[in-house]
């Protein structure tokens, strides 16, 4: 996993709520053996529509991604994360979240921040006033700023840690290694070898 | 302090503990299969992670594949999960008993039958019923597709200790009443929730009774009462089983593994958070009605009046479960005619399973109108049962006699129940859909199965005889 700090891009404005999981990523696409190339599953019955917002090429290359309320609602799939990482996706902004949604992608690097939906409602006005507005995310300040104003938002202090230093579960437990591999000196003689 | 079995197996793997944070685990050996795990190797390439410990990882391959041919997947998205499976054991060097080779079978037939479920060991896979290894004392639960990822790039798994329960079955079981009567009768008087949250050891005299092919029927069956582990104590029947099996280990060290696995059985002044009582000497043959494990009745039984049932939760899954199954409440179980018997399955594939399905069908013959398909849960019980002539027994019957696999178990290969079809599985789930779209499965025993297949509708072996002496 990457580590995040402060992450600069462009956004898209997502201006609908209640997106849930079968939105981000249809069921059709969890036949896959695959963990990455989900990008072509992101929304992809409302990609079918020319006017949906992600096909405006003005907002090609945006990697912050500024949703309505209750976004990444209903079924469990971590193919919703992975899909929103696989195509470019660093942040999402929106006033709630599914639970589940937001615990898989704090675990995988995609950094879903909380903002009051007044704040949304500038960005998205922000962004569609000028697409090549920046936004800045800082995580070490736990603030998001454009077009000269800022808004703090909350995160808790053990996974914004994660996030900074940019451990998985994996990451997390490899930074005991050496108790794995002292562990490992100790397995009794007659423990299984495969071989 | 005083321990039970599983705590000192915890103990025994704890890498790391430190306040406010689960134990880091160590985990001995990893079973994998094709189905949940591509994401996980994935996830290590990307990452650009190796498999730690390939020496203590194993695959096989089973959900996907056919029974009736070991070369041709003609479904392309099984095809691919199988290939996908070759190529990552290939890639990151994990030794894997493919479709054809004398090991390959369901992942937790293939494990103990090698030897290398062990007593004291943690074992897990990317399968609900790898509690089945249990059975042996050794601490073995299912893990999801990260989880899986995470033992592969570790070997460890971040675990909090769960509350532990004992169940403890008296008596003895009547001739005719088997491991899977047990474990159905159990799951009955506790409901699909009541082992929620607790690791579980099951004992008392008529466990010790079990062989090892019953005490893995036994553990199999723990999650469907949502236990996430099922152990026994390891005594002389499991060192009997395992001695002499590849990876058993050998010479000394089989006297000193042997020695430490007598340390592990649970102290006598243990104490369990919960307790739980079964009369062995008071079960019968037992058969599931319904569209869950806990929806089950003695075969003596009739179909249950749904209004009879104390909460309207359950008064509700029943009455949806007779609708689905197609049932008259008040029908005896015995007059319910099936399409389809299945024998099979971690839960009942092993040779102690087919004997006893060969048993009852020697000399009989599979009632008209009725298919029955008989499915090694192994290469190796394959050739086992073979070597006995098993198949000549089922094959004169008029069973079908098939390669290893999960096949009827769950609807991810060719064999499935059509809609509607009504089938008596050995199997461990019968919810909807499971064997088929629309198809309707009654889980029951190795015994129960054969004899239902003879007579075309719910009997027990005992039900033969009477027929046989009219
Ligand atoms: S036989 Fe059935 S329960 Fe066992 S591993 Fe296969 S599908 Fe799962």
């Amino acid at each position: 996993m990457e580590k995040f700090t402060v992450h600069t891009g462009t956004a898209v404005p997502l201006r609908r709520s209640n997106v849930d999981t079968d939105q981000i990523i249809p069921a059709v696409y969890l036949k896959r053996v695959t963990r990455t190339g989900f990008e072509d599953g992101l929304f992809s019955a409302w990609r079918e529509d020319p006017s949906f917002v992600l096909n405006n090429p003005v907002y090609d290359g945006a990697s912050v991604l500024l949703a309505g309320p209750e976004f990444g609602t209903g079924s469990s799939r971590e193919h919703a994360v992975w899909a929103l990482n696989d195509y470019g996706f660093r942040v999402v902004i929106s006033p709630r979240y599914g639970d589940i949604f937001r615990g898989n992608s704090l675990k995988q690097g995609l950094l879903t921040v909380e903002l009051p939906q007044a704040a949304v409602e500038t960005l998205w006005d922000l962004v569609e006033a000028d697409p090549a507005t920046a936004i800045e995310v800082d995580l070490v300040a736990r603030e998001v700023r454009a077009g000269g104003q800022s808004w703090a938002f909350d995160l808790d202090d053990f996974l914004r840690w994660r996030l900074m230093e940019g451990l998985d579960d994996i990451g997390l437990t490899l930074r005991h290694e050496e108790a794995i591999t002292a562990f490992e000196g100790h397995r009794p003689a007659f423990g299984v070898l495969v071989g | 302090m005083s321990r039970t079995l599983a705590q000192k197996v915890w103990d025994a793997h704890v890498v790391r503990r430190a306040d406010g944070e689960p134990d880091l685990l160590y985990i001995d050996l990893h079973l994998l299969h094709e189905v949940t795990s591509p994401q996980a190797f994935d996830g290590l390439r990307l990452a650009g992670r190796k498999v730690r410990r390939t020496d203590l990882t194993i695959a096989t391959e089973d959900h996907n594949t056919p029974t009736d041919n070991l070369l041709t997947i003609a479904d392309p998205v099984s095809r691919t999960q199988i290939e996908t499976l070759r190529g990552n054991c290939a890639e990151f060097g994990v030794k894997l008993h493919p479709l054809g080779d004398p090991q390959q079978g369901v992942v937790h037939v293939m494990g103990p039958q090698q030897g290398l479920t062990q007593p004291g060991m943690t074992i897990v896979c990317g399968d609900s019923h790898t509690s089945t290894h249990g059975a042996f004392g050794a601490l073995a639960f299912g893990i999801g597709t990260s989880e899986v990822e995470h033992v592969l790039a570790t070997q460890t798994l971040p675990q909090a200790l769960p509350k532990q329960m004992a169940v403890t079955v008296t008596g003895e079981l009547p001739p005719g009443v088997s491991a899977k009567d047990l474990i159905l009768a159990l799951i009955t008087q506790e409901g699909t929730g009541g082992g929620r949250g607790y690791v579980v050891e099951y004992r008392g005299p008529a466990i010790e009774k079990l062989s090892m092919e019953g005490r893995m029927t036994v553990s199999n069956m723990s999650i469907e009462w949502g236990a996430k582990a099922g152990l026994i104590a390891p005594d002389e029947t499991t060192f009997a089983w395992l001695k002499g099996r590849n990876f058993a280990p050998k010479g000394s060290d089989w006297d000193d593994a042997v020695a430490y696995w007598r340390t592990l059985p649970t102290d006598a002044d243990a104490v369990f958070d919960k307790e739980v009582f079964l009369d062995a000497s008071a079960l019968t043959p037992f058969v599931t009605w319904g569209t869950n494990p806990g929806q089950g009745a003695s075969l003596d039984a009739v179909i249950p009046d749904p209004e009879s049932f104390a909460s309207e939760s359950e008064r509700a899954a029943a009455r949806r479960a007779v609708e689905y199954m197609d049932l008259t409440p008040g029908t005896p179980l015995r007059d319910l005619a099936v399409d389809v018997v299945f024998v099979g399955s971690c839960t009942n594939g092993r040779l102690e399973d087919l004997r006893t399905a060969a048993d009852v069908l020697r000399g009989r013959k599979v009632a008209d109108g009725v298919r029955m398909l008989v499915v090694p849960g192994s290469a190796a019980v394959r050739a086992q049962a073979e070597e006995e002539g098993l198949h000549e027994v089922f094959t004169e019957a008029g069973a079908e006699w098939r390669f290893a696999g999960c096949s009827m178990c769950l609807g991810m290969n060719p064999d499935t129940l059509k809609p509607g079809q009504r089938s008596a599985s050995t199997s461990n789930r019968n919810f909807e859909g499971r064997q088929g779209k629309g198809g309707r499965t009654h889980l029951v025993s190795p015994a129960v199965a054969a004899a239902t297949a003879v007579t075309g509708h719910l009997s027990a072996p005992a039900d033969l005889y009477a027929v046989g002496a009219r």
